[in-house]
């Protein structure tokens, strides 16, 4: 499964960036961390965009870079796409032209099947004959990911793509990305510092900080890590992944699937069948010791305490067992010692709200 | 009214500044672009050695041009050697030292429009296959057009006002080195201001409508406007 294989040192003087990385081979891996954690550094050197970074890179087995061989194989000769912050768009280009500027240079005949798909599932086609410059920052983003698609490349790479974005633009090109995310079958690297978008876009988490990989793993099980800061954020959370079983629509009510278990979740207009991803926030869950027979919580469930630690405040956190999922729960450390919570001590989960991410 | 000995020293003029500005711009284009990019030591030496022209008196350019393209000169043994005899009081070396007295000209703007396409484009352009050539050719030069325009314009408008360099490895010879400004300047020597005026009235409507094509029409663009 592991595909892309990156070792990198960069010295910058005040920025280090040493890291060592292993990423699957598809689905979407989020570098997650602050601005300065060297995230778009490493997106950076993956591209060949930083031609001072030593270390190593491979994909699908083809060594891109080798600095002990002094083996660099230039940006433009690498089978990639890449989408930056600002768009970067041609300005002296039509979209058209700039759909094209990339596609007559890859000597493949499915970019223009991948060009055209990529226009319909953004939803770009009516702006093929304006110019960069009269479109909005939403419109330049989604041209710039068509862009890149139409190269029919191998890995995407994106560099915070909604970070110039404001928040109704962002929520107008999300859902663009939750469909792509289904669609492709090449490894996207995406960089981004927000939690909403990592938790709607990430299979692979990688935390990143000063320079360095905090953790790599799946995104449920490094998103639970109590070691790690994200756990003790006040928006920590975790997402699941849950089919769709049933509607109980004179409650408004979809009731889902997963690994273990089912829930209700607010009602969803889609068909039985199809999978959704959910995030729980740890201060919407709540333990009890019996199962509670009269409570307005629709969402009880079995778990299993694998693991707690004292939080800042009072607070203390639990990452729990439900079914095959991990789940974190926020709560003071007066319940956990009044309810004297153990490590594998089987109790139920009532969980407030769910919210829907795709 | 003009004669044709001035028209003749008008086409003459309009020669040596079209073939200067052909050869600086294709000089000019790549140093620039170099000049732009590199983080070489050799960069504050170059960029002064172009700068030189602002801020020398024309005639000591000329001077050790003339010095070192006359027979004796390492230009002029060279250009002997090759049998082309020497390159002073030609039109020939007339073009080369306009050239170089009117590099920075092309060189500056050329400079400031590079660098203010900045880095990313070029970046976009390297995500999308385009090898550094390639990138120049369909990136850098379409957007650097305005950059372009004013460095011909002001490196052709600049050679054709030349005057200390042009007499001091030129001289006067009719149909040969004999451009306008030295014509202008004979017909003052011999008291024939009418027909100064309308050589200088020439140059001046020539040189106020070139400026006045790139102030208005390359208005849009700042790059276009070296002196701001």
């Amino acid at each position: 499964m592991t595909v892309i294989k990156a070792r990198f040192a960069l010295n910058y003087g005040d920025f280090k960036l040493e890291v060592d990385l292993s990423l699957p081979s598809t689905g979407v891996s989020v570098l997650f961390g602050h601005s300065g954690s060297g995230k778009t550094t490493l997106l950076r050197c993956i591209a060949g965009l930083e031609q001072a970074a030593q270390g190593y890179l491979a994909l699908n087995g083809t060594i891109w870079q080798d600095s002990e061989q002094h083996l660099f194989l230039p940006t433009y000769k690498r089978p990639l796409g890449y989408v930056f912050q600002d768009a970067n768009l041609f300005s002296h280009l039509s979209v058209l032209d700039n759909l094209h500027y990339g596609l007559k240079r890859v000597k493949n005949n499915l970019g223009l099947i991948k060009l055209n798909q990529a226009v319909e599932l953004l939803g770009i086609g009516h702006l093929l004959t304006r110019m960069p410059n009269h479109l909005s920052g939403g419109e330049r983003q989604r041209i710039a990911i068509a862009r890149a698609l139409a190269l029919n490349p191998e890995i995407l790479l994106m560099d915070e793509p909604l970070a110039s974005l404001d928040f109704k633009r962002k929520q107008e090109i999300l859902p663009y990305l939750s469909r792509l995310h289904q669609q492709l079958d090449i490894p996207v690297v995406y960089v981004t510092h927000s939690q909403q978008e990592m938790a709607q876009l990430a299979d692979t988490l990688v935390i990143l900080e000063d320079g360095h990989i905090l953790a790599a793993g799946p995104l449920s099980a490094t998103q639970s890590r109590l070691d790690l800061p994200l756990a003790h954020d006040r928006e920590a959370a975790t997402v699941w992944q849950v089919i769709i079983a049933e509607h109980e629509s004179h409650y408004h009510l979809t009731h889902v699937d997963f690994d273990g278990g089912s829930l209700n979740i607010p009602a969803v207009d889609a068909k039985i069948g199809i999978a959704l991803r959910i995030q729980i926030y740890a201060r919407d869950v709540s333990i009890a010791l019996t199962e509670p027979s009269a409570t307005s919580i629709l969402n009880v469930l079995p778990a299993i305490i694998n693991e707690f630690t004292e939080g800042r405040d009072g607070q203390a956190l639990i990452q729990l067992q439900v079914g095959k999922n991990l789940l974190l729960a926020h709560i003071t450390r007066k319940s956990l010692l009044l309810l004297d919570l153990q490590i594998g001590m089987p109790v139920f989960v009532q969980i407030k709200g769910t919210s829907i991410l795709n | 009214m003009l004669s044709s000995e001035d028209l003749d020293t008008l086409l003459l003029t309009f020669k040596v500044a079209g073939m200067a500005t052909t050869i600086m711009l294709l000089i000019g284009t790549p140093l620039a672009w170099w000049l732009t990019r590199t983080c070489s030591a050799w960069k504050g030496p170059i960029n002064a050695i172009v700068a030189l022209p602002l801020v020398l008196p024309p005639t000591v350019l000329g001077f050790y041009l003339l010095v070192l393209m006359g027979p004796s000169g390492v230009i002029g043994k060279f250009t002997n050697w090759l049998g082309l005899g020497t390159l002073a009081f030609s039109f020939y070396g007339l073009v080369i030292g306009s050239v170089l007295y009117s590099m920075p000209f092309v060189v500056q703007p050329l400079q400031a429009a590079f660098a203010m396409i900045g880095k990313q484009p070029l970046e976009a352009a390297a995500t999308l296959r385009a090898s550094p050539f390639d990138s120049f050719v369909s990136v850098v030069m379409p957007l650097a057009k305005p950059g372009f325009i004013t460095a011909a314009i002001l490196g052709f408008t600049h050679t054709v006002g030349e005057f200390g360099v042009v007499l001091m490895i030129g001289g006067n010879i009719p149909n040969k080195t004999r451009v306008v400004s030295v014509q202008i300047y004979n017909h003052v020597e011999a008291l024939e201001y009418s027909e100064a005026h309308w050589l200088a009235g020439c140059l001046l409507v020539f040189s106020f409508t070139v400026l006045l094509i790139l102030y208005t029409q390359l208005k849009a663009s700042p790059v276009a406007q070296p002196f701001k």
